[in-house]
């Protein structure tokens, strides 16, 4: 069973308000290393074997998972 | 004239919505069921109300927007018809591709409550039109993702054509961070499409249809028959 493993993000260009919050609260368990944090979503999309699971994943991303406005995607997928 | 209020699983404003929609405005009101289709060119007005449809799963409105009542709506807005989207209303406009641009997570991260203040940025549209230009309203606002985001060229569009309709604002109608409840872009509280007759906004003007609940300054807007 192939199974496509989806990571949407919001885009660079928008403040990631979650990040933020977490980047500074890093710094401040003395992880001072830390430059900037960004909050994603991880999926796991279980596909039958018939099909080209890459042009199924790519419709879903597009269709409905991320919204382009706002969010990039990028997947893997593990036959 | 007559009104419909869409219901969504998960929806929690319509009720407010169908009661200041007949009992406030005497309008002959009607709920709308999610999954079924139908013709919606007798309406007046549609809202989406707000709440949370399907549990914000994924994000808010995203699943809402395949509802089958969307079909109908999309072709009702098509044909001028006036759809007002209300907090999570907005953010499935949004996502429905009827508005530009989304909505995010407040700045704050916080699930803001309040009555807030908002400015009456363009009282030329069917849902302003009973507002003076710059006018100051108090409406309530309930959301935890009501930061509107657009890119640059959407932006300047929505300036240019006077889409951007309610701005978060002081008391006394300045703009300042302070007075922007959720990092709102520009201070955006409400925006419309460019015919004007698809309006949404963060702030609930049916929960502002009588004094007693401590303002009437959303009554007029829900005033359109």
């Amino acid at each position: 069973m192939p199974k496509a493993k989806v990571y949407i993000t919001l885009k660079p260009a928008l403040l990631d308000a979650q990040g933020r919050v977490l980047q500074s609260a890093l710094q401040q368990l003395g992880f001072e290393s830390v430059q900037g944090v960004r909050v994603g979503k991880y999926l796991e999309v279980e596909l039958a074997p018939n099909g080209d699971p890459h042009e199924q994943v790519e419709a879903m991303c597009q269709k409905l998972l991320a919204n382009p406005v706002i969010e990039q995607y990028r997947y893997e997928i593990e036959p | 004239m007559k009104a419909g209020v869409i219901v969504f699983p998960g929806s929690n404003c319509d009720r407010d919505a169908y009661y200041a929609l007949r009992d406030v405005l005497g309008y002959e009101a009607e709920y709308l069921w999610h999954a079924e289709p139908r013709d919606l060119s007798e309406y007046g007005l549609v809202i989406v109300p707000g709440g949370f449809s399907y549990g914000d799963y994924l994000r808010p409105g995203a699943i809402a927007r395949f509802a089958r009542i969307m079909e109908s709506l999309c072709e009702y807005a098509a044909r001028g018809g006036l759809v007002l989207g209300v907090c999570n209303g907005f953010q499935i406009l949004c996502e429905a591709g009827l508005l530009p641009g989304a909505l995010t997570r407040n700045l704050s991260l916080k699930f803001r409550c309040k009555p807030v203040y908002v400015r009456v940025e363009n009282a030329d549209t069917p849902f302003t039109r009973r507002y003076q230009p710059g006018e100051v309203l108090q409406i309530p606002i309930a959301h935890g993702d009501g930061r509107y985001v657009c890119d640059e060229a959407t932006l300047s569009q929505l300036r240019a054509n006077g889409q951007i309709l309610f701005r978060y604002c002081s008391p006394t109608g300045a703009l300042d961070d302070a007075w922007n409840p959720n990092g709102s872009t520009d201070h955006i509280a409400g925006i419309a499409n460019e015919g004007f007759n698809v309006l949404g906004m963060m702030p609930h003007p049916e929960r502002a249809c009588e004094l007693l609940l401590g303002s009437a300054d959303g009554r007029r807007l829900l005033a359109v028959g």
